[in-house]
């Protein structure tokens, strides 16, 4: 590790040595950083990759059938008020299914995440 | 009743609480035990965080944990400024999770197995999302549906097809917990059903066979303390990805 090489330098160099001691400086500053850069990284660390591969797959199985299930309704629901039979049913299954499989893969990280598109570039 | 698995899903009325037009609003099983999950909940915490000690006793850092769990998972997913959303988060975790545990108790009724109810949770999760977003971000949340860089000719379609997704996430996020604590309790009851019907035709033999599916009731119970808190995790930490989207740290 690097507290092992450290302790090597230092050990040759004396400790009053200026240029070892602006070396050691730097170094801590260095470690200093790294610690408090690490929770902020945290943020931006979509937990989907921690959340339990068994509650992972309960999400996908329920992403693709929701899709279709509100695809279907909207479909079903605009024949009924238009009166426009089978053809909103078959056109809306079509589109639910594709946002079905839109929404497995955003489950699945495949595709971005519909929030990224608010970043300002 | 033992033959019948989808008895223990029944709404009793107890007394008639108010009317809506014809509609009559009753105390029922169901609100029963949202109120007993409400008071354990409280007394939980109230207790737990009574003595305020150094060191914890058992209540104590039962609470505490509760809390950490909950913040680290909405730090994690919806960063520190979703932190603002947390009690939102909390109570809803503690909610589903506890009337989850509550129906693992035999004879009990289990809130979480009806779609009504976890419905009108992801909405309000759904809605909070919605009005948030467009209170924060005004106009340009809509551009949530946009994907850039796509050809001006099928753009209409992507656009709806993103919509669709956007719609569909409360009915991904209600049925997941209503269709997992529904199906554990049949899957239950059926099993349960079985010693009793071996029993009843076989006599002494059935009974003796009978330690077959007890065994898998065993097992099952296991699974579904698994589930219990699965469920009550998942619907916290995708409450807090879809909340995400309404916050979303824009620097």
């Amino acid at each position: 590790m690097a507290d092992g090489k450290r302790g090597d330098r230092d050990h040759n160099n004396p400790p009053d040595d200026e240029a070892a001691l602006s070396a050691r400086l730097e170094r801590l500053g260095e470690r200093i950083a790294t610690a408090n850069r690490h929770p902020e990284q945290d943020d931006d660390v979509r937990s989907n990759a921690k959340a339990s591969a068994y509650a992972r797959g309960f999400r996908m199985s329920t992403e693709l059938v929701a899709g279709v299930l509100v695809g279907g309704g909207l479909g079903w629901l605009l024949d009924r008020w238009l009166g426009i039979s089978p053809w909103g049913l078959i056109l809306f299954l079509l589109l639910g299914f594709a946002a079905g499989v839109l929404n497995v893969m955003r489950a699945a990280g495949v595709v971005s995440e519909q929030s990224e598109r608010l970043k300002p570039k | 009743m033992a033959a019948d698995p989808i008895h223990q899903f029944r709404i009793v009325e107890f007394f008639p609480v108010a009317h809506i037009g014809k509609t009559e609003i009753a105390f029922t099983n169901s609100a029963l035990f949202m109120l007993a999950a409400v008071v354990i909940i409280t007394a939980f915490l109230i207790i737990g965080t009574a003595k305020k000690g150094l060191v914890p006793t058992r209540l104590q850092s039962a609470a505490e944990l509760s809390y950490e769990f909950v913040a680290t998972t909405v730090r994690s997913t919806a960063g520190s400024e979703g932190m603002k959303f947390f009690p939102f988060v909390f109570t809803l975790f503690m909610f589903v999770l506890t009337l989850n545990f509550i129906g693992l108790v035999p004879y009990t009724f289990t809130v979480t197995s009806h779609i009504i109810v976890t419905a009108a949770l992801a909405i309000m999760v759904f809605l909070t999302v919605l009005l948030y977003g467009l209170y924060r971000h005004g106009f340009h949340f809509f551009n949530l549906f946009v994907p850039k860089g796509v050809p001006i000719a099928i753009l209409p379609l992507i656009v709806f097809i993103e919509v669709l997704s956007f719609v569909s996430r409360p009915i991904s996020h209600s049925v997941r917990l209503f269709a997992n604590m529904l199906a554990g309790h049949i899957t239950l009851q059926v099993f349960a059903g079985f010693i009793i019907l071996m029993g009843s035709a076989m006599g002494a033999i059935g009974w003796i066979g009978g330690i077959l599916p007890f065994g898998m009731i065993v097992i099952l119970m296991a699974l579904e303390t698994l589930v219990a808190f699965l469920q009550a995790y998942v619907f916290a930490i995708l409450t807090c990805i879809y909340l995400n989207d309404a916050i979303h740290p824009g620097h």
